[in-house]
Order: C-alpha cells, then sequence, then structure tokens
C-alpha cells in the first residue's frame, strides 16, 4: 500500500474515533493512539527520509496535513467535551436555593420615635435650620422666667411640672430650698417641660438671624395614659430676624406638614395662648387619612379626626416682645427683630404618622414593635 | 366652660346653626371642646298644658287622672304627682316626645286607665333638681299647645369652651357673646350691669355691716351690700335650667343667684347669712398658723399665714376666693344677706388653692386675676335678681373697701406693625371696628389707633403687640393668613458634626442586629443599689425630683444599664428569643465634667452652665442569642466577645480604636469585665453583667457595655481623612504565631509585636488563639496577620526579615517565642 494511501486511511480511521469519543480520558488516549510518538502517522512522517526521493514530497505533504488536520480536530472535540463535562459536573453540584441565607446576618430596627425625630430634624436642616440641644435638667430661669412666664402662673406651679429636690444638686446650685412656697424663683431648678429653654440659650449665644430647631426629651407631671407621659419628646423651632412674620410661620409649618403627612397637606391656625409668644396660634394640618372631608371613602365618620377633617399637631406663635426683652443685650432688640417659634410632640407625630393608639407604647420597647420599624 | 346656647344667644345671636357659632369661637376666638346636650334631644312633642281638672283614679291610691288641655282640647293624662291641681298651667309630654334619657313616649295603661302623654317634673326634663312633683309654671297667661321650647330650654345645645388662662372674661357668658359679636358684628345686648336695683331698704349698709381690710395687697377690692326681707325658696325654673345647662346644682335662690352672675360675667361672689355674722363686721386678714375652718364641701381645712380669711370676730367665715365656710352658711332660715364681691390676689388664690386641694368655680376665676372694676357690676345684677326673685329689700349703700383702682391701660397701634408682624393687610378702618367690639375705646390718629383697654382685659391686653394678636384673630388668619417662606438670608442648615457622628455610630449599632429603645429617663432611687453601686459612688446619688408622681419615677438616672435591664426582662417576660437592645441619651449626674467640647459632653449653649452634668452615653444589652443559629451554624450567643466586636463594629464606623483593659463594675462579673479606653481616655465599661443582678432582672445571662460618645466623637478622624497610595508599593502580608503564658493578655503580645515591627509593621491583628500539649502546660500561642509596608519604595525580603527578628526580640521581653 502507497504511504500516501495508509495516510488517508489512518486519517479516516482517527477522524471517526475523534469524532466518537465521549469522554476527555479517551481523547487523550486517541491523541496518543494517532499523534504519539509511535502513532502510525509520526512512524510514517519519521521514515520520509528513506523514501525515494520522488515520494517524498506527496508523502511528507500528506502526512503533515493529516497531522494539522487531527490535532485540530482533537482540539475542537476536547472542548467540546470539556463543556460536557463542566455542565454534568456542575448539574449534580445543584443546591436548594429556596433554603435561608446562612450564617443569618442579625439586623437590627431603628426606634420609631428617633426615626420620627431624624425626619422632622431633616425636613427643617432643609428649610435652613441648625439643630441645637440642652439640657434636659433646667433652670427656672430658662425653663419659665426668660419664657416671660409671670410668677404664679399655673404652669410654673407644681402639679405641671417637676421640681429638682435641691439637696440632691451640686453643693454650689443648693439655695435654700423653697419648700412649697409658690412661686419658685428663677434659681430653682427643674427637669424642663418643654424644649423652649433653648430659644433663650440659643439666642444668648448667637445674634440674628437665626434659625434653629431642638429636639429633646421633656418632662411633666401627667400620669401615664393613652395621650400622657411624665417623660416625653419636643422639637422646638425658632426663627428671627428683621421681618419674619406669623405668615412665613404657617408657610415654613405648611412645608413641614407636606413632608411629614403627603404633599396634599395644608395647616390651619386658630387663636392659642402661650406666656412666651403673641400672637399665639394653635396649628391643625388637614387630615391625611380623609382628606380633610371627615369622611371615609365608604361615607362614615374618620375616626382619627374625628369628623372634623383636621387634626391639632402643634403650638405656635410669634415671639413675645417680653422674651426679646431677656436677650436684648445679644442683638434681640424687640423693636427692631421679630421671628416666630413653634414647638411640637414627637410622640404626637408618630402615633399620627404609624397609627400607635397609646403613647406608651413608645416606652414599652417591645421588640416586635420595634421591628415593625426598620 | 360650659354655655347654653339660649343663654348665650339671649346677648348675641348671629343667626348661625349651633355648630356654626362653635367654628366661629374656634376659629376667632377660643377652643371648643366639644357641643353637648342637656335635657331632651328634640323640642318636639313638648308642650304647654293646662289642667282642667284632677281626679281620683278609680284603682290606684296614689294616682290622679287629669284632664289637660295640651293645645287641642282634653286629653286624658294620668299622674302621680302629689301637687297637681286643676288650674295648674304645665309642661307636658305628647306620645311620640323623646325623653332626655332616650326613651320614647307612648299611650299606656296605668292600671286600667290610658294616659295620652304625660305631665313632667323638672328633673324628668333635666332642668331642675325636684323630682317630688310636676314643674308648675307662675305664669297663668300661656296659651296651651305653646311648643315648650319657647318657654324653656327643654333642649339644649350646649356649647363647652376651654377658654385659655389669659382670658378670664370668657369665663363668663356675657364675655363669650362680646366674642361672638367681635367675630360675627351681630349686635351686643345692653350689659346686664346696666341698671341697678332701688334701694327700698332701710338705713344704710354700714348700720348693718362693717368691713375691714388688713390686706390690702392681697384683696384690692372688698365691697359688700346688705339685703333684708329674704326669701329662700327654690329658683325659677329658667334659672335653674341655667345653672343646668352650665354644669352647676341649683340650691336656693340666693346661692343660685351668686352662681348665675358670676356664670355671666365671671366675677364671682358670696352670701353670707347676715344673722351669722357677729355685729356684721368682717375682718379681712392672713390665717394663724394652723388656724381651722370647716368649709361648704364639710371638710375641715387648716390654712397658713399665706392664706387669707374673710373673718368674723370669732374666726374664720369664709376662705377668700375659693369657697364659704359653714358657719355663716346661707340657710332656709336666713333673712337678712350679706353679698360679698371682691377681688383678689390671683396668684395668692392659686397657691391657696393648690395648698388645700380645694379648686372651685370661684377661685378657677380669682386664680386669673380679675380687675376690681368688676366686682361693682356684679353686685348691681344681683342685686337686681335678689329683688326680683327673693323679695329681698336692697338696703342704701355699698360697702367699699379699695386700694387704688388702677388706671385702664392706653395703647398705641402702629398700623404698619400689623401686616409687619402678621404678614396680612388689615386696613386702619378694620381694626378699629373690630377694637370696638370688643370693647376698646379706639381714637384714630392718621393710620395708628390710640386704644383704652376695657377693664375685662386688662391684665391681657397692656402691650401694642397685643392689639396685633386680637385685630389679627378677629380677622381671622385661617381665611386670610397668606403661607410664605422667611426671605432668605446667608445660613446654612445642617448637622453638627458631633450630630452627624451620633447618627452614624447609633446606625452601626442598628446594623450589627442592636435594636433601638427609648427607655423612661426618670427612674427608681433604688435602682444603683440594684445595680450593687455603692454609696460612695456618685452614680449612687441621683439628682431627685421634689414632686414626683411615684417613687418609680422619682430620680434622673445616672447609668443607661439600669433601664436597658428594664426593658430586657420585658422582652424575655413577652418570649422575646432574641433581645438585643441599645439606647442613645442623655444620664444626668450631680457632678463631673467632660474635657470634651460639645453638647455630647454635657456644654450647652446660653449663658449660665445646666445644674447638672449630663453626658451623651450609648449604652447596650444582649440576652440570649445575639445572632441565631439559623440551619447549618451555631448561634452566637450574647457575652463578652460578641459584645465587643458590636463594641467594635461601632468604633470603626466612627474610625476610632477602642482598647478594654481589665477592670471592674459592681454590676459586672468580676472576671468578665474590662473598661473601655480611648486614646487612654476611660470612656466607659464593657462586661458580662453580674450573675446577682441578672437574677434581680429575672434574667439567665446578659453582656453589655455603655459609653460616653463624646470622646469617641473627638478623636474620629472621620472627614478629616487623608489619601494613602496602597497601590504603588504593595504591602507585605505574613503571619506570625506566638507563644505566650497563659497570664500575658493578648493586648500586651499585640503591642510587643507592632513595637518590634516598628514603623513599617502598618498592622497585626489576632486571628487565632491555640492550645495543645506540644506547647507545654500554661502556654498558649496566639496567631497574628502582619501587614508591613513602607509609603515610599516597595519592602525587600531582607528589610521584612530584620523586622521579623525584632519582633522576636520584643516578643522574647515578654516571655514569649515565635513558633516556626
Amino acid at each position: 500500500m502507497a504511504a500516501t494511501e495508509r495516510i488517508e486511511e489512518i486519517r479516516a480511521e482517527a477522524t471517526e474515533a475523534i469524532g466518537s469519543a465521549s469522554t476527555t480520558v479517551e481523547l487523550e488516549e486517541l491523541r496518543v493512539r494517532y499523534l504519539g510518538r509511535k502513532a502510525d502517522l509520526t512512524q510514517i512522517l519519521r521514515g520520509i527520509a528513506e523514501l525515494p526521493p520522488d515520494e517524498r514530497g506527496a508523502v511528507g505533504k500528506a502526512g503533515n496535513q493529516a497531522r494539522q488536520e487531527l490535532e485540530s480536530l482533537l482540539e475542537s472535540r476536547s472542548a467540546e467535551l470539556d463543556a460536557s463535562e463542566l455542565g454534568t459536573r456542575l448539574a449534580a453540584d445543584a443546591i436548594d436555593v429556596t433554603l435561608p441565607g446562612s450564617p443569618p446576618v442579625a439586623v437590627g430596627a431603628q426606634n420609631p420615635l428617633i426615626r420620627t425625630q431624624r425626619e422632622i430634624e431633616d425636613i427643617f436642616i432643609g428649610l435652613g435650620y441648625r439643630v441645637l440641644e440642652g439640657p434636659e435638667v433646667e433652670l427656672d430661669y430658662y425653663n419659665f422666667t426668660a419664657l416671660n412666664h409671670p410668677p404664679g402662673h399655673p404652669a410654673r406651679m407644681a402639679q405641671d411640672t417637676f421640681y429638682v429636690d435641691p439637696s440632691t444638686l451640686r453643693s454650689d446650685l443648693r439655695i435654700p430650698a423653697n419648700g412649697d412656697e409658690l412661686p419658685p424663683g428663677p434659681e430653682d431648678v427643674v427637669m424642663r417641660t418643654h424644649t423652649s429653654p433653648m430659644q433663650v440659650r440659643a439666642m444668648e449665644s448667637e445674634g440674628p438671624p437665626i434659625f434653629v430647631v431642638v429636639p429633646g426629651r421633656c418632662y411633666r407631671s401627667d400620669p401615664f395614659d393613652a395621650t400622657h407621659s411624665p417623660i416625653f419628646h419636643q422639637v422646638e423651632g425658632l426663627a428671627v430676624g428683621e421681618d419674619i412674620t406669623l405668615a412665613d410661620l404657617k408657610g415654613t409649618l405648611d412645608e413641614f406638614a407636606r413632608a411629614i403627612f403627603g404633599p396634599e397637606r395644608e395647616t390651619r391656625f386658630r387663636p392659642g395662648f402661650f406666656p412666651f409668644t403673641e400672637p399665639s396660634v394653635e396649628v391643625d394640618v388637614s387630615c391625611f387619612r380623609c382628606g380633610g372631608s371627615g369622611r371615609l371613602s365608604d361615607g362614615s365618620r374618620d375616626p382619627l379626626c374625628k369628623g372634623v377633617g383636621w387634626i391639632e399637631i402643634l403650638g405656635a406663635g410669634m415671639v413675645d416682645p417680653n422674651v426679646f426683652g431677656f436677650v436684648a443685650a445679644n442683638g434681640y432688640d424687640p423693636e427692631k427683630v421679630q421671628g416666630f417659634a413653634f414647638g411640637m410632640g414627637i410622640e404626637r407625630i408618630a402615633m399620627l404618622k404609624y397609627g400607635v393608639p397609646d403613647l406608651r407604647k413608645f416606652f414599652e420597647n417591645d421588640v416586635r414593635v420595634l421591628e415593625q420599624f426598620r | 366652660m360650659k354655655v347654653p346656647e339660649s343663654w348665650l344667644r339671649g346677648y348675641c345671636d348671629p343667626g348661625l346653626s349651633t355648630q356654626e357659632l362653635a367654628d366661629e369661637l374656634a376659629m376667632h376666638s377660643i377652643e371648643v371642646e366639644r357641643i353637648s346636650h342637656v335635657g331632651a334631644p328634640s323640642p318636639d312633642a313638648f308642650v304647654v298644658g293646662k289642667v282642667l281638672s284632677v281626679e281620683k283614679h278609680p284603682d290606684a291610691e296614689r294616682l290622679s287622672v287629669c284632664e289637660v288641655d295640651a293645645g287641642e282640647g282634653g286629653r286624658t293624662i294620668v299622674c302621680g304627682a302629689p301637687n297637681v291641681a286643676a288650674g295648674q298651667t304645665v309642661p307636658v309630654a305628647l306620645p311620640g316626645a323623646v325623653m332626655p334619657d332616650g326613651t320614647k313616649l307612648g299611650k299606656a295603661k296605668l292600671r286600667g286607665v290610658e294616659s295620652d302623654g304625660m305631665i313632667l317634673s323638672e328633673a324628668e326634663l333635666e332642668l331642675g333638681d325636684d323630682a317630688d312633683g310636676i314643674a308648675v309654671f307662675d305664669e297663668d297667661s300661656l296659651a296651651p299647645g305653646t311648643p315648650l321650647s319657647e318657654v324653656i330650654p327643654v333642649s339644649e345645645p350646649v356649647i363647652e369652651l376651654e377658654p385659655t388662662s389669659n382670658r378670664v372674661d370668657c369665663f363668663g357668658v356675657y364675655g363669650v357673646a362680646r366674642e361672638v359679636h367681635a367675630v360675627t358684628g351681630a349686635e351686643l345686648a345692653e350689659a346686664p350691669w346696666e341698671r341697678d336695683a332701688e334701694a327700698a331698704g332701710e338705713g344704710e349698709a354700714s348700720d348693718y355691716a362693717s368691713v375691714t381690710v388688713e390686706v390690702p395687697e392681697l384683696c384690692p377690692r372688698f365691697t359688700a351690700r346688705v339685703f333684708t326681707d329674704v326669701t329662700i325658696a327654690p329658683s325659677p325654673l329658667w334659672l335653674k335650667a341655667r345653672l343646668i345647662g352650665a354644669g352647676m346644682r341649683p340650691i336656693n335662690n340666693v346661692v343660685d343667684i351668686t352662681n348665675y352672675v358670676m356664670l355671666m360675667t365671671a366675677q364671682p361672689l358670696h352670701a353670707f347669712d347676715l344673722d351669722r355674722v357677729p355685729d356684721g363686721a368682717l375682718i379681712i386678714r392672713t390665717a394663724k398658723q394652723g388656724e381651722k375652718m370647716t368649709t361648704l364641701d364639710g371638710v375641715e381645712r387648716t390654712f397658713d399665714d399665706g392664706m387669707v380669711l374673710v373673718c368674723d370676730r370669732n374666726g374664720p367665715s369664709s376662705v377668700a376666693g375659693i369657697m364659704g365656710g359653714q358657719v355663716s352658711e346661707v340657710s332656709d332660715e336666713t333673712t337678712r344677706v350679706l353679698l360679698e364681691v371682691a377681688n383678689w390676689d390671683g396668684v395668692n388664690i392659686l397657691r391657696t388653692s393648690r395648698k388645700l386641694g380645694l379648686r372651685s368655680d370661684a377661685s378657677n376665676r380669682f386664680e386669673k386675676q380679675l380687675h376690681p372694676e368688676l366686682a361693682i357690676r356684679a353686685q348691681r345684677i344681683a342685686s337686681r335678681l335678689l329683688v326680683e326673685l327673693c323679695g329681698a329689700k336692697l338696703v342704701p349703700g355699698t360697702i367699699d373697701e379699695a386700694a387704688e383702682i388702677p388706671e385702664r391701660h392706653r395703647l398705641r397701634l402702629r398700623h404698619e406693625r400689623v401686616e409687619k408682624l402678621l404678614g396680612m393687610p388689615i386696613t386702619p378702618d378694620q381694626c378699629v371696628e373690630y377694637l370696638e367690639r370688643l370693647g376698646f375705646e379706639v381714637e384714630r390718629d392718621g393710620d395708628d389707633l390710640e386704644a383704652t383697654v376695657p377693664v375685662h382685659r386688662h391684665h391681657d391686653v397692656t402691650r401694642e403687640v397685643d392689639l396685633v394678636e386680637e385685630v389679627g384673630r378677629i380677622h381671622g388668619y385661617a381665611a386670610h393668613l397668606p403661607s410664605t417662606l422667611p426671605p432668605v438670608g446667608a445660613r446654612g442648615g445642617r448637622l453638627s458634626r458631633e450630630q452627624r457622628l451620633r447618627r452614624r455610630a447609633e446606625d452601626a449599632l442598628r446594623d450589627v442586629g442592636f435594636e433601638a429603645v427609648v427607655n423612661l429617663s426618670l427612674t427608681d432611687p433604688g435602682m444603683p443599689g440594684r445595680l450593687r453601686i455603692p454609696d460612695a459612688d456618685v452614680r449612687a446619688e441621683p439628682i431627685g425630683v421634689s414632686n414626683p408622681l411615684s417613687a418609680e419615677h422619682s430620680v434622673v438616672r445616672t447609668a443607661l444599664l439600669g433601664s436597658l435591664l428594664d426593658a430586657a426582662r420585658y422582652n424575655r417576660s413577652h418570649d422575646a428569643e432574641r433581645v438585643a437592645l441599645f439606647e442613645s441619651g442623655r444620664a444626668a449626674l450631680r457632678e463631673g465634667s467632660s474635657p470634651h467640647v460639645g453638647v455630647l459632653a454635657g456644654k450647652f449653649a446660653g449663658d449660665r452652665p445646666a445644674p447638672a452634668f449630663e453626658p451623651w452615653r450609648i449604652g447596650a444589652l444582649a440576652v440570649g442569642e445575639l445572632r441565631p443559629a439559623g440551619w447549618r451554624g451555631e448561634a452566637v450567643t450574647a457575652g463578652f466577645y460578641s459584645l465587643k466586636a458590636a463594641l467594635e463594629a461601632l468604633a470603626r464606623q466612627l474610625g476610632v480604636a477602642v482598647e478594654v483593659v481589665p477592670g471592674e463594675e459592681p454590676f459586672l462579673h468580676p472576671g468578665r469585665s474590662g473598661r473601655v479606653l480611648v486614646d487612654g481616655e476611660d470612656v466607659g465599661w464593657i462586661g458580662e453583667i453580674h450573675p446577682l443582678v441578672c437574677r434581680d432582672w429575672d434574667l439567665d445571662a446578659a453582656a453589655g457595655f455603655e459609653v460616653d460618645l463624646a470622646p469617641l466623637v473627638a478623636v474620629s478622624p472621620l472627614g478629616e481623612e487623608s489619601y494613602e497610595d496602597v497601590v504603588s508599593y504593595p504591602a507585605v502580608h505574613q503571619d506570625v504565631a506566638v507563644v505566650v503564658d497563659e497570664s500575658v493578655p493578648a493586648a500586651e503580645v499585640r503591642a510587643a509585636v507592632l513595637d518590634g515591627g516598628g514603623e513599617l509593621l502598618r498592622s497585626a491583628e489576632i486571628f487565632d488563639l491555640y492550645r495543645g500539649e506540644q506547647l507545654g502546660e500554661g502556654r498558649k500561642s496566639l496567631a497574628l496577620r502582619l501587614t508591613f509596608r513602607a509609603p515610599d519604595r516597595t519592602l525587600t525580603d531582607e528589610e521584612v526579615a530584620e523586622r521579623r527578628i525584632a519582633i522576636e526580640a520584643a516578643v522574647q521581653k515578654i516571655g514569649g517565642s515565635l513558633r516556626e
């Protein structure tokens, strides 16, 4: 048989074998058999020199061609087999993707009060306010006297205010005990009854214009019930400049109401009374459940706003000139500056926003409740 | 303040519905608490009837069968009242009427006789207190069949107002009517004090009585009038109806008149039985310490020397401005009355009322400070009523002991100030109109006004800004106030750095599985003891409240731990498996200070320092599984190291390294507790809670930490970091194992390694702890991952090898060796 015919025979045989190889191991054996050192084709190519000169060219050409062809076939078949073997292996690796992730990552929860407080802070930061904080154990001077609570004002009376027992204070603050003699004086120490004392502290430390909000804990001797707690949180607001008006207060609180309760909300002012604002107003927000109609979609009375369409959310007013009188030396001439102040209960806002029925829930710290507020 | 609608409309009726009227008051004047109702739900089927004849019921001893003309001729009504008689004009409910208690009246057979209606008693109408017999009208002229509501308020809406403490004038119905007039412009009836009674008595008031005021500063005015020939009787039905509508119980005509005039004018009055005041001599003085008297409510009261009494020569007869005494109470036998209308110092009244625990309708008004001028007005109204309703004779003359009556305020209202302050325009004409309706006397001066304040607003309206409020509220905020934003000046809103970092610290703990709680910061004085804190510790001396609601909440917390333990117990007792809590808040200490600045360090704005030291803390407490097991792993239980990991995560979020050294707290496990150091400063504690403390709170085991936040924020580099190249000169990582005695703390090993590594050793993190036989008894091996890097070159093997030798030397100094 001529060498070229043999080459053709090998090529045909190998091509078929490679094509039908089913594993990469088998393929490697074929590579050794047809292209290895001892393979017939290798031997033929090695023996070319011994062939007659006129046959050498044709045999060499056919041999090398066959070799290249087989190498290429091996390569492509190997790739095919690799891929299919990987697929088989991966299929065997399959897992139950519906099992929960592991190990579990513990995820904590933010407190609804703190979250509401931050939300309120952020709204006012967006309106150009800074956030100030003050002490919870406070001087009567800041809590009452400088806020235009005349001696004998009901709010100063022991019934509403927690007075600090002087004997439990630092020795230099132990003014002779006032006992139950009323009214208390500016040197007395109280648990602050509102965040308003920071109005005066803030104005003492910087001149106008001033735009600040003051979040924090407050204390009043109200026994616990669904809407009262001896400890609660407020956010105070204070904006003073040369020409800040009651209408500006309305615009500011409209912005606030929309940010907290939704874009359709508006506020409504009614006359009110606070010793440290004049005029004073009570502020209602249009009810976000019924949209202000007082009726739910099924025509029934909205229990949230009690069918009124408005919900009282805070007290506010224009800073009383007498308050400026206490900080006149700091640049607050009552004839030249004016502005507004407001104070809202954080619990009240959070109760309305999240439908919490009872203020005491905020202080139970039940993790089943906390976990509702990430 | 309960205002019966018909009484109010008698002075000013703007022709609005009850709800509209209440809304106008709420939007312009006074908060409306609710609209309630006295009497029947509807006036329908209540009529005037005339009793034509009365016969005994054939089968019932106590019943009468009456023929009554109720407008449609005679009808038969069975009546059980003993006082029914032919010829009486009476209130009748016809079948179909709904009674005040909600029952609907039908025809009913009473012992065989059908009753076609019901003759009513005062009590059945809820218009009076008399249930013993039917009500009988004095006026014979009333036509049978006249709707009863035209005669008496059968079905009366009551507007319940909550006047603010500055508006004492609205504690009287006429004052509320003045507001309705101001808001709506509807006509206001003539003031009821315009006309006085005729003085038909004998002699002069001073013949009968005398008044000595020893404390004019506490009693700016005391007026008294004397009435003879008084006949004590029940009040007429209309008067009873008004009192009941206003929430007061009728007693007798004299007492009812004093209450009625108070409800009308806000000025309280008090009637003495003149014959029970020896010689009619009254002395107004402060009490002797410990002096006693029994007040009208039957309670014996003990007074102190700050309280004012109205006394006769034998002793106290009445507590000034608050409540009368039994000794001089008006009774059925009374024939001569001394009527006191006085003015008292409001602060003193408030103090006395609080100290006695005795609030009355009178003290509620006096404590808000009335003007002395109001006293004489009330005398005039009451005098007329006493003459008309009690047959009394007014003795000429008024005893009037008064300090100087304060001048009425005259205030200037610069018109431009109105819009400047409110941001809404109100014309000068409108300002004048609103103020005049409110009772101010106003003079124009160009656009500006001069307003004289009426006496009923004397203590409330004292400055220009008060006038601005008056015109603003009457004009109306809801309808007219624009919504604008303040002019933007050069200002920027932002959180301070410490506030931003505090939020980050809180979020860091949340993100490793802790839940934020808000605890009560008033706590139990026994708390430090329960935490085993010794008496000498400042934390055992909490700041206390003089007037706590309960001992449980009577002192300010000196640490966050106690309330965290409370919250943990609450949750464990409610079957929570995972309790990992943290609180971010203040503690308050009587002594102490922080070397740091800012509100977290308890340094606040303002000229006067805060009375207490209030550092901001973060406290965490975990009980049970900190991280659940899941389906293929072990749970992480709350213990020292898991809490330390949380603390480290918090600190790392702030870019701060915390160091923990052994250190004890009385409430911690002595072998599993440490002090937390930041840059060498002690900032708090970490550890497992002492088993005795756990037992006290019914917890199996717990661990926690509590640190001051200010020191962490002070050293935090956040926001001040600078870029460092980590690519050009790569780091070299190596692991090293150090064998030391068990007694050598890991931190000491690490410090030695870092010391030996020098500047090139950028970090050394402990990642394994091994004990085994080949190390020998009492030895341990700590594996550390070392990172070497130089900022300016790639390190050579020789350089790193050199450092390793130095590390070995450093480790040997603490008795350790490197393990190959």
